[in-house]
């Protein structure tokens, strides 16, 4: 399964002191942990980022990328620093991964850049009119975006359709309608549409010391039904041993004593 | 619309073994796809194939293939020069079976000696072999490798109750090595994950999953290679990325086919005929499934089996 490194975000008082200071080692050295951790994508969350949005993104890409031989996830709603930030790629490793496009209006400019810089690109199935039903709603609005994507010029390989993962602790109906919704997605091309989860959604709002067990029994499910992708911690060593372990049930991994160490 | 050849693609690629020096060092493996397929991906290093000798005259090899080396086999020095000047071997392994202790239980010492007299009489690249036994292999293949510095030989086989030994003598004098385990895919990769937690190379290790001969098992080695290949190229496992041995030899030159006399089994056919067909159908459906290094004794199904890769290539 791919891994996107989710733990280089704004949210975090460490980051955001960093990237506002302009001090490239903590952020380097986050990233080089997570790479090392057997994160495929680094993600790269700079928030909105309206205040010199462009040159923060492109300061992060080139501080990151000189440490870490690896593609990016590049997370911001700002789309001048997003267009800066894939300027800036270096894709010697891999295409970046742009976090990312939905069916509202106002981010089908995503798309545009998307095809512009041959990148690939996340694509949240939900509209602007509030959130999904259902698998069989997130299907609709996936089918519209693959649409507006082939209008667009981006190649449906180059998407990762998104359920949306909403908390469990509030909306326990839907964990079961995005998983439900991953197995459906896959059937909407030939070869399968790639999947991706924002997974620690799951278990926002729930006691602290019961998000990694939430965060690991649910990616098995989700594995199971074939997700292609998901945006987690890497640093998470209980999580990364449920993966390695669901991907030895599943065939993906030959079975060795030392699997885990692998 | 013209007819296009479904092709499978693949993740990873089996790793580059180089062993021997000068001019007449070989490289196996490299290749990115199924045996042979050559309209799939890129297969630069063809299969070896290694002529067997030994270090004690082949008292237990059938009359068949004992009656080749009647002249040579009485010292590994002449041996091993006869399979490279005149059967024209492109590598020798070198069994040290006298030092089992069932054998003639000789000393390292001894096998250290037969070494470097064999490595100073050759130029083709040398394999060494232990008698396959887990003790005193440990320490026959330390002084071995010590005997060959400088000679980037294979040795082995490092196998699960002795590996740790084997690693470091392999390490300190610069060899590649086989790991070998018994039939088991899952202790294959074991075996390959400790061995490079020891810091040894994988690109300097080559994979023995165990041979066996038509008819006794042959379907088992087989299967099991066929998967680590499958793990190597198609989930890029980088541990069952190394090349794979098949030590076709020893487990057929022991079969009732290939040793039964005409008088006894009539029905048949002539002996060696027989027993060269054995040695290289086994070795050939080794080589669908994914060997890199075959070691054979019979000059004739060594040259059938050669006959086979070229056409193959």
């Amino acid at each position: 399964m791919i891994i996107i490194g989710e733990k280089i975000s704004v949210i975090a008082k460490k980051v955001r002191e960093a990237m506002n200071s302009r001090d490239p080692k903590p952020i380097q050295e986050l990233a080089e942990v997570q790479w090392k951790a057997g994160a495929h994508y680094i993600d790269v969350n700079t928030g909105p980022a309206e205040e010199k949005g462009e040159e923060l993104m492109t300061w992060m890409v080139e501080s990151i990328q000189e440490k870490v031989h690896a593609p990016l996830c590049l997370d911001t709603t700002n789309q001048q620093a997003l267009e800066a930030g894939l300027k800036a790629h270096n894709n010697q490793w891999g295409k970046p991964l742009i976090n990312s496009t939905s069916n509202d209006p106002e981010r089908f400019i995503m798309l545009e850049l998307a095809a512009k810089y041959n990148s690939q690109i996340i694509a949240l199935t939900v509209g602007k009119g509030g959130l999904p039903a259902d698998a069989e709603e997130r299907c609709g609005i996936a089918a519209e975006m693959m649409a507006r994507a082939a209008e667009y010029g981006v190649p449906l390989e180059n998407i990762f359709l998104d359920p949306l993962i909403l908390q469990v602790c509030t909306t326990q109906d839907q964990a079961m309608h995005s998983i439900k919704a991953i197995k459906m997605f896959q059937e909407l091309n030939d070869p399968p549409m790639k999947t991706v989860v924002g997974l620690s959604n799951i278990s926002n709002g729930v006691p602290k010391n019961m998000r990694g067990l939430i965060d690991r029994v649910y990616l098995t499910l989700l594995m199971y039904e074939g997700l292609t992708a998901a945006i987690m911690n890497p640093l998470d060593k209980e999580l990364m041993d449920t993966m390695k372990t669901t991907d030895v049930f599943l065939g993906k991994t030959l079975y060795a004593h030392s699997y885990l160490e692998m | 619309m013209a007819y296009v050849v479904p092709k499978e693609s693949y993740n990873g690629k089996v790793l580059n073994v180089d062993f021997g020096k000068g001019d007449k060092a070989l490289v196996i493996g490299g290749e990115n796809a199924l045996p042979f397929l050559s309209f799939e991906g890129e297969l630069p290093n063809r299969p070896v194939i290694a002529c067997e000798i030994q270090d004690t005259p082949p008292t237990d090899w059938p009359e068949t293939v004992r009656n080749v080396y009647k002249d040579v086999s009485g010292d590994p020095v002449t041996w091993a020069k006869y399979c490279q000047n005149d059967l024209k071997a492109k590598a020798i392994a070198l069994r040290l079976v006298s030092t089992h202790p069932d054998r003639d239980n000789r000393s390292a010492e001894d096998a250290a000696k037969t070494i470097k007299d064999v490595l100073s009489a050759i130029n083709v690249p040398l394999i060494i072999l232990g008698s396959n036994h887990i003790e005193k292999d440990a320490s026959v293949l330390v002084a071995a490798a010590e005997a060959a510095s400088g000679y980037n030989c294979i040795i082995g086989k490092a196998q699960e109750g002795n590996y740790k030994t084997i690693v470091a003598a392999a390490l300190a004098h610069n060899h590649k090595l086989i790991a070998m385990s018994e039939l088991d895919i899952n202790l294959a990769k074991q075996l390959n994950i400790l061995i490079t937690q020891m810091g040894f190379d994988k690109e300097k290790l080559i994979t023995d999953p165990m041979c066996s001969a038509l008819g006794y098992g042959l379907e088992y080695t087989y299967s099991v290679m066929e998967r680590i290949r499958l793990a190597g190229l198609m989930q890029n496992d980088a541990t069952m990325q190394p090349p794979i041995l098949g030590d076709v030899g020893m487990y057929v030159w022991k079969v009732k086919e290939t040793v039964a006399s005409e008088a006894d089994v009539a029905e048949w056919g002539p002996l060696e005929e027989r027993g060269t067909a054995w040695e290289a159908l086994t070795a050939t459906a080794m080589l669908i499934a994914g060997t890199n290094l075959l070691i054979m004794r019979h000059p004739k199904a060594i040259s059938i089996v050669e006959k086979t890769i070229a056409e193959l290539t």
